[in-house]
């Protein structure tokens, strides 16, 4: 009799998990940016999509695709993983619903610290946190006697002493790839030095100054100890030359650090790995690194019932201690019950240190895309910080004015 | 053939084309003239997992309603093509009159995204159609001259360029020039410098990308030359052998001549092909060193966050009239030798 209790009681508890979420109704199509954290995420959400239909996309070209396919009426996907920068778009078209009902009637679990409240309203719920760090080799800074690097200048001279002694010929990476990736590593060397992209309260462009000049003065000094080819390397790229061992110093996101610290590859590079908070540059005290959650939105043009489906199952995973203890390494889980482990150490140490998160300005991507293609002749060598930094400033008024910001 | 049957024969093509070319066309031509509208912002406070900031966001029930009343956008006449990342005509007038030598001028102007992008645009054209002429007419001569059994595998092998998608034929050069990949790595021995790569300079970067089109390109040439020497006449040129012409004279005087107007028709689908330059640059990740204008329509389409149609449809109408002046001298030739045939 007691053995029947207790398994009753098993069965209870095991199945509690899925007590809340039984879904009779709707469809749940998802899109997603693709690394592993999301696929654990949208992974744990599906076990709870009940009768209702499951689809998702997982795709690197996620930014592209959204704004389309969250203005047709109804929506292609009933929900969109965002992040800081990505949902703005999201915003500045009217294209997500608020999630205040929804947290009321189905949100338990959910910390308030997870929620993203824009005007009083809550637009989205965070479940990850990521930000670009620096990933050092114990082996090689330890053979030269070179301390863990804290600032950007220690890094250059830790890359010029390990280029000196002939370990390795491009010793620092990171994602300098023309475009996205390059203006990514240009914001947050910027706000290293303590920049306003912004003419505080306007839409002005506030680059082209001392601030402005010392950021692309690093930039080009770190990409001259990097591989000649950076303009086109791009977080995978600079993966592969770190576990391909060229690489002693490298800036990349901490959602990398799990493919980095797996079983593949070359295990004593991979047991060399180590992990540090972001570096500060030009005296600063607060790192150039931005913050970033990952979140999940809801589109606006899909019925209600699809809506709510959508919500539960998600909220499901946004609230799941089961699939943080699981996946402690994939990412920074901002979900209840997500106790940090060694792979986190990059992002605690900058919110730590007060790293700003990335600016949620309607304008920023604007400033974003001009970065991205108007400092490369810069690093090229092929014109001065000022007219780059010139340039890149009349590139975005141009664009804002087209976009009515101006 | 009667002038009816042949407006019956063409009225099905005639109509996809107006639907499926002409109307959007019109269409990328109007939304070329507006703008969005002014945004409406508002201060707000924001909260995140991070911290609350006060900061601004669109109003979207101002915009919605401004939006429901002009859904074109802000009339803004021909301002977007003569703003800085077009045609830039206020800059250029400035630059003009800020700098002391000519050379200096042209430096300002090429700095320009549009004109930055013309003049790859244009390198790529006059150096690809050329060699991709002579090319494929030497490949096909060639072909024409080997013995029958093994020119199909021959034929085969020399369309491999053109059967290999863009993007696909791109990336695997992209690799093998990597400063560790095989020609990459090659270069720098070869060169001594262990610096040197072909992805980080500007004029290198070019040069790839204009070898890959050349490569890519020339097959087309070549199945067309190929085709049209099959047509040449045998008399004339025995005769020309009796007479004692060499190789080159017969090629030249009797050759050239017959598929003249097919060498015409190749080099006009070529410059075409060839001004809408576009997988190279995403292949070779050459975004950095290589704009083309169609590279700059999918940078105002994709790249930004917001995505800027007014732009994208001022390039593309710009484009339309490029090819049309490059294509113009050609045409026009061809209008007046049909005209003096009749």
């Amino acid at each position: 009799m007691r053995k029947i209790l207790v398994t009753l009681l098993f069965l209870l508890f095991g199945t509690s998990a899925f007590a809340d979420c039984n879904i009779k109704s709707g469809s749940i199509n998802i899109l997603a940016n693709d690394f592993p954290a999301l696929r654990t995420f949208v992974e744990t959400s599906k076990q709870c999509k009940g009768s209702a239909d499951f689809k998702v996309t997982h795709s690197s070209e996620h930014n592209k695709i959204a704004v389309p396919a969250l203005t047709a009426n109804p929506s292609e996907f009933s929900a969109r993983i965002a992040a800081n920068s990505s949902i703005v778009p999201l915003m500045n078209q009217d294209l997500i619903r608020p999630l205040d009902d929804l947290v009321k009637k189905y949100g338990k679990g959910i910390q308030d610290s997870q929620l993203i409240t824009i005007d009083g309203k809550v637009m989205a719920v965070a479940f990850m946190a990521n930000t670009q760090h620096l990933y050092y080799r114990e082996d090689v800074l330890k053979d030269l006697g070179i301390a863990i690097p804290k600032t950007y200048e220690e890094v250059v001279a830790a890359s010029e002493k390990i280029r000196a002694s002939g370990k390795m010929q491009y010793p620092y990476a990171a994602a300098y790839k023309a475009g996205w990736n390059l203006a990514e590593e240009f914001v947050n060397m910027f706000i290293g030095h303590g920049g306003e992209f912004f003419k505080s309260g306007s839409a002005e462009p506030n680059i082209n100054n001392a601030k402005g000049v010392a950021t692309l003065n690093m930039l080009k000094k770190l990409s001259e100890l990097s591989n000649p080819d950076y303009l086109t390397h791009d977080s995978e790229a600079i993966k592969v030359e770190w576990e391909s061992g060229n690489v002693a110093l490298m800036t990349l996101w901490a959602s990398r650090s799990g493919t980095l610290l797996d079983d593949e590859g070359d295990p004593n590079i991979t047991k060399a790995t180590k992990l540090t908070g972001p570096a500060t540059v030009g005296g600063g005290n607060i790192p150039a690194a931005t913050l970033w959650w990952d979140g999940f939105t809801l589109a606006k043009n899909r019925s209600d019932a699809d809506a709510e489906a959508t919500f539960r199952s998600l909220a499901h995973a946004a609230s799941n201690k089961k699939m943080v203890a699981d996946a402690a390494d994939q990412a920074v889980w901002l979900v209840e019950g997500f106790v940090p482990g060694p792979k986190s150490i990059g992002v605690i140490e900058a919110v730590k240190m007060g790293a700003k998160p990335y600016p949620m300005l309607p304008q920023m991507g604007l400033m974003h895309g001009a970065l991205g293609s108007e400092i490369v002749e810069f690093l090229q060598g092929k014109e001065s910080a000022e007219q780059a930094l010139k340039d890149v400033e009349a590139a975005y008024i141009s664009k804002a004015k087209e976009q009515g910001f101006l | 053939m009667p002038n009816k049957t042949f407006f019956w024969f063409f009225l099905p093509t005639g109509l996809a084309m107006i639907l499926f070319i002409g109307l959007p066309i019109i269409s990328t031509g109007i939304q070329s003239f507006y703008a969005q509208h002014d945004q409406v912002v508002k201060e707000v406070k924001k909260c995140d997992p991070f911290g609350c900031t006060v900061s601004i966001v669109v109003d979207n029930e101002e915009t919605s309603k401004i939006r429901e009343a002009k859904p074109l956008g802000k009339f803004n006449g021909f301002g977007t093509y003569t703003d800085r990342n077009h045609l830039a005509v206020d800059e250029i007038k400035k630059f003009w009159n800020e700098t002391e030598s000519f050379g200096a001028f042209v430096d300002q102007v090429t700095n320009l995204p549009f004109y930055k992008a013309l003049i790859f645009t244009l390198t790529y054209c006059l150096f690809v159609t050329p060699n991709v002429l002579l090319l494929g007419f030497i490949i096909a001569l060639s072909l024409n001259a080997v013995a029958r059994k093994i020119r199909g595998p021959l034929i085969f092998g020399t369309i491999l360029p053109m059967i290999v998608t863009p993007l696909v034929g791109s990336l695997v050069l992209f690799w093998m020039i990597d400063s560790q990949g095989i020609i990459g790595a090659n270069i720098q021995n070869l060169m001594n410098d262990p610096y040197l790569s072909l992805k980080s300079s500007k004029t290198l970067t070019w040069i790839t990308i204009i070898i890959y089109g050349i490569w890519h390109h020339s097959p087309f040439a070549f199945v067309v030359f190929y085709a049209a020497l099959q047509t040449v006449p045998q008399e004339p040129i025995e005769a020309a052998i009796i007479d004692g012409a060499s190789r080159f004279q017969r090629i030249k005087h009797i050759v050239l001549p017959h598929i003249y107007p097919v060498v015409t028709f190749v080099a006009l689908i070529s410059l075409m092909d060839n001004f809408r330059v576009f997988e190279p640059i995403i292949g070779f990740s050459a975004e950095g060193s290589a704009q083309s204008l169609s590279w700059l329509i999918y940078d105002n389409l994709v790249n930004e966050e917001v995505i800027l149609f007014g732009s994208a449809a001022a390039t593309s109408m710009m484009t339309i009239i490029g090819i049309a002046i490059l294509l113009a001298p050609v045409l026009i030739r061809t209008w007046k030798e049909f005209k003096t045939a009749r």
